[in-house]
């Protein structure tokens, strides 16, 4: 096995392929059919069922599982793409520890909770590789809904309107569909280009069109959409990162983490990535918790993500962090950068720790910035709240005719998940709107 | 250390564990390993009569159920009697009880209903030194079909005339094993009582279709295309068998007749409530077939410990200890009044008590916002079906309301004094009392 962790600057070809191979592998490998019946056998069918009331897509838990354990996954898998049509994706990617598994009353028996998010992995992966898609589309209602962005929200609002007679046509700025599906998730939580598949699973309802390379406000705008179509779905997500503002920020091999794991999950071949000896990633959340797992992963000697409040309040749940130091990732918390040092590229950062207003420094070839994503620019015409586009509990913004989800919004956490249940009930709503339900 | 040593209608053996005839005791080979396992005896596999032996199917003779984690449940078979020649298996036999004389070996018998071949068959298989003999009577597949087994079985006095045979021809002793697919397992037992028989062994295997295959549209186990009835086993069928060997022991007809338990029979636990319901030592199959000889040692281990724990020094001060605690149901005391106590603290709050109780049984649960279950005194009539569905054991309990205190469902104060159906104000058929 090669391995040159150490040599310094960011490098490509740290790892041999087949260390790349092993490392990318499947995080959690999926049930087999026996393990599957293994694992349903433990849920207990629960009266109103905590793990529903936690799933933000209100999955019927119970029932999906029950359905496993009675040998009818495609069914199961019925049960839950009726509720969260990227219900394989959020088996992958769901932090399912602080939803449905967290809630789930084994876990308080016993802390082994029911492996839901596995079995929802099994049950739909059963139902894609038979490449059914049980769902068929109502009556044509002869309306046309636009839809910005092809993530998670876009493609369940897109699907969800579909499926109720709409015509629907997706603009997203990429060349591919997925949102961060695609590109933002970790390579070891959507391997086999899942994404991908799963996408194009989801357009076999029909009366979808994807344009590809279409960014609001430069390729088209609000107002063009609303005098083209009968309603707008926004589910652009956040498509900018926070800057640190601190000296430095300019030097080579400062990096936005999102960019760094974009990337990586493009790579036609991993061991083309260039990936720093002494990594450091700056945030909490879960882009840096994937962003140092995979610096890691891609052969990086030291990564050490730094952290400017305490592990508690670090939004990464305990269990990623968990798994991010299993992979040997350090952690440094209540500090904060204050200058990024180096010549050309950069070779150390100063950080102060907050409790005790001391400085200290870090040895650094790549730096990772992860502290968060924010708004592109949007139409003015929307009001915003904390930053992001304001919206009423049905997703409508102030603009008529326009509604949108996901992150891109003022509520809900920033989830696959959630973005698929605000897509999912926005065009519920479009739908009873524009055929006057309500 | 408690004594595990048995005689069971004169038979001894190391240990109350018998292995039951069937598959496991087929032959010598097998035997042998069973006795080298610790086996206390066996009931060789049933012999029938000389000549060509029967046939087996030769597709699948067994079908099953399962629990979680395919934990085998029930065992289905249509194997018929050996299907080896007499003389082979009587050789077998002659040679394992010479090479293990302290295990009991009994020979399990099955020939055509006439007197003539269970006079002959009966001293030829006593010369190999067998300590007694089984007359089978039970099988409810193939043979019955033949007039044996079950056919055998389900008529009293077919039993009762049969058995007389056998006792006139030995001197040893002759246990008769019953079928349970009969209305009422007296009428048997005491058919084997008259005819004679030293003890009875029960139960034989419960006629059944363990399954059917639907793409196939034919009962499994599937034989090209068509299936059959076979004899149903395994841990799914002890509570029949244990209510039937508890019924011979506290009726006054059979009461007192020697039983050796069968059915289901896994742990050490399943044989001590077989004892304690009347049985003077069981037989073990299913667990055999599923998990090996093996699990002998549990079985014995786990009897012995928990006899020195609580007291008991040998086998035979076990047998029957429960048997004055069965009664009819008419003589239960219906002022014994209890009520459901959930315990806050083991509770994991999965509601499956509060959907039992709301839906089907007395909506005597109560659940708040925030999944806190409550018993409703005035609601709860203690069925128990909430304590059978909670998956944490000893979160829901039984506690009984003592005399003198209101039971808040009737408003009635609890009375101190049994009380039973037979006396009961809304009993048309109650007996003044005196």
């Amino acid at each position: 096995m090669s391995n040159n962790s150490e040599v310094g600057g960011p490098l490509a070809g740290r790892l041999d392929q087949i260390s790349l191979k092993k490392n990318f592998s499947d995080l959690h490998p999926p049930l087999d059919s026996h393990e599957a019946a293994v694992a349903a056998d433990r849920c207990y069918f629960c009266y109103d069922a905590p793990c529903v009331t936690a799933c933000p897509t209100d999955i019927d838990i119970p029932l999906f599982i029950r359905q496993i354990s009675t040998g009818m996954p495609v069914a199961s898998a019925k049960t839950i793409l009726d509720q969260n049509i990227l219900g394989g994706m959020c088996a992958r990617v769901c932090p399912t520890e602080t939803l449905c598994e967290e809630a789930c009353v084994r876990e308080k028996a016993e802390g082994k909770p029911v492996q839901i998010g596995l079995l929802q992995r099994y049950a739909t992966d059963v139902l894609m590789n038979v490449d059914d898609h049980p769902f068929e589309r109502a009556p044509s209602t002869n309306k046309k809904i636009a839809v910005v962005g092809a993530g998670p929200a876009g493609l369940a609002a897109a699907h969800r309107l579909a499926l109720l007679g709409n015509n629907v046509v997706i603009l997203d700025a990429k060349e591919k569909p997925g949102g961060l599906n695609e590109f933002g998730i970790a390579a070891y939580k959507s391997t086999n280009d899942f994404a991908q598949k799963e996408v194009a699973w989801l357009l076999k309802i029909g009366g979808i069109k994807i344009n590809y390379g279409k960014l609001l406000g430069r390729d088209f705008s609000l107002s063009g959409l609303r005098d083209e179509y009968d309603a707008v779905f926004i589910g652009a997500g956040l498509g900018n990162v926070r800057s640190l503002d601190i000296d430095g920020e300019s030097l080579g091999n400062v990096q936005d983490a999102v960019e760094f794991i974009s990337s990586l999950r493009q790579a036609e071949d991993l061991a083309d990535l260039e990936v720093g000896s002494n990594v450091v990633v700056i945030g909490g959340g879960m882009t840096a918790i994937d962003a140092a797992v995979q610096s890691k992963l891609l052969g990086a000697h030291d990564v050490t993500v730094v952290y400017r409040r305490s592990v508690e309040e670090m939004p990464a749940s305990l269990y990623e962090q968990e798994l991010a130091k299993s992979k040997g990732v350090k952690f440094i918390y209540n500090s904060r950068p204050v200058q990024i040092v180096g010549t050309e590229g950069i070779s150390s950062i100063k950080f102060q720790n907050t409790q005790h207003d001391t400085e200290f420094s870090l040895p650094a070839d790549h730096l990772l910035k992860a502290i968060g994503q924010i708004m592109d620019e949007l139409p003015l015409e929307l009001s915003r709240e904390n930053n992001k586009i304001k919206v009423d509990e049905n997703f409508k913004t102030d603009v008529a005719n326009v509604w949108a989800g996901g992150d891109c919004t003022s509520i809900g956490e920033d989830l696959t998940v959630t973005a698929v249940a605000q897509g999912r009930d926005a065009a519920i709503n479009i739908h009873a709107s524009l055929s006057g339900e309500i | 250390m408690a004594d595990l040593t048995s005689s069971f209608c004169g038979i001894k053996s190391p240990n109350p564990f018998w292995l039951a005839s069937a598959p496991p005791t087929d032959k010598e080979y097998n035997v042998r390993r069973a006795f080298e396992a610790g086996w206390g005896g066996v009931v060789w596999k049933t012999l029938g009569v000389e000549g060509p032996p029967i046939v087996n199917v030769n597709g699948p003779r067994y079908g099953a159920i399962w629990g979680a984690d395919r934990r085998l449940l029930g065992l289905n078979n249509i194997e018929l009697i050996t299907d080896r020649p007499l003389e082979i298996n009587l050789k077998e036999m002659r040679q394992i009880k010479k090479d293990f004389p302290d295990r009991a070996l009994v020979a399990s018998v099955m020939v055509p209903c006439e007197e003539i071949y269970w006079k002959d068959i009966i001293p030829q298989i006593a010369e190999t030194g067998v300590d007694g003999f089984e007359l089978n009577f039970g099988c409810p597949h193939g043979m019955s079909e033949r007039g044996m087994g079950s056919a055998v079985g389900q008529v009293p006095e077919y039993i009762e005339m049969v058995t007389k045979w056998c006792k006139e021809s030995t001197d040893l002793p002759v246990i008769v094993k019953l079928t349970p697919n009969i209305t009422n397992i007296i009428y048997p037992a005491t058919a084997a009582k008259n005819g004679g028989a030293d003890a009875v062994s029960l139960i034989n295997t419960i006629s059944s279709i363990v399954s059917v295959d639907l793409e196939n549209m034919a009962p499994n186990p599937t034989i090209d295309g068509k299936g059959t009835a076979g004899g149903y086993c395994g841990p799914a069928v002890k509570p029949i068998a244990l209510n039937m060997v508890a019924q011979i022991a506290r009726t006054d007809v059979t009461a007192g007749l020697p039983i050796s338990g069968i059915g289901g029979i896994t742990t050490w636990r399943d044989a001590a409530e077989f004892m304690a319901l009347g049985a003077g030592n069981v037989q073990v199959c299913t667990a055999a077939m599923t998990y090996g000889f093996n699990i002998i040692n549990e079985m014995t281990s786990g009897l012995s410990s928990w006899m020195d724990e609580n007291g008991y020094t040998s086998v035979d001060q076990l047998v029957g200890k429960a048997v004055p605690n069965v009664t009819d149901w008419q003589y239960l005391n219906l002022n014994y009044i209890t009520k459901a106590r959930i315990d806050q603290e083991k509770c994991i709050g999965c509601g499956r008590c509060y959907a039992a109780c709301e839906d089907t049984s007395h909506q005597a649960i109560t659940m708040s916002e925030d999944r806190v279950f409550d018993v409703k005194d005035d609601e709860c009539v203690a069925c128990n079906l909430c304590v059978n569905t909670c998956p944490v054991d000893d979160c829901i309990t039984m506690v009984q309301l003592l005399p003198g205190q209101i039971d808040e469902r009737t408003g009635q104060v609890v009375a101190e004094e049994y009380g039973n159906w037979t006396e009961h104000p809304n009993n048309p058929s109650k007996v003044a009392a005196e």
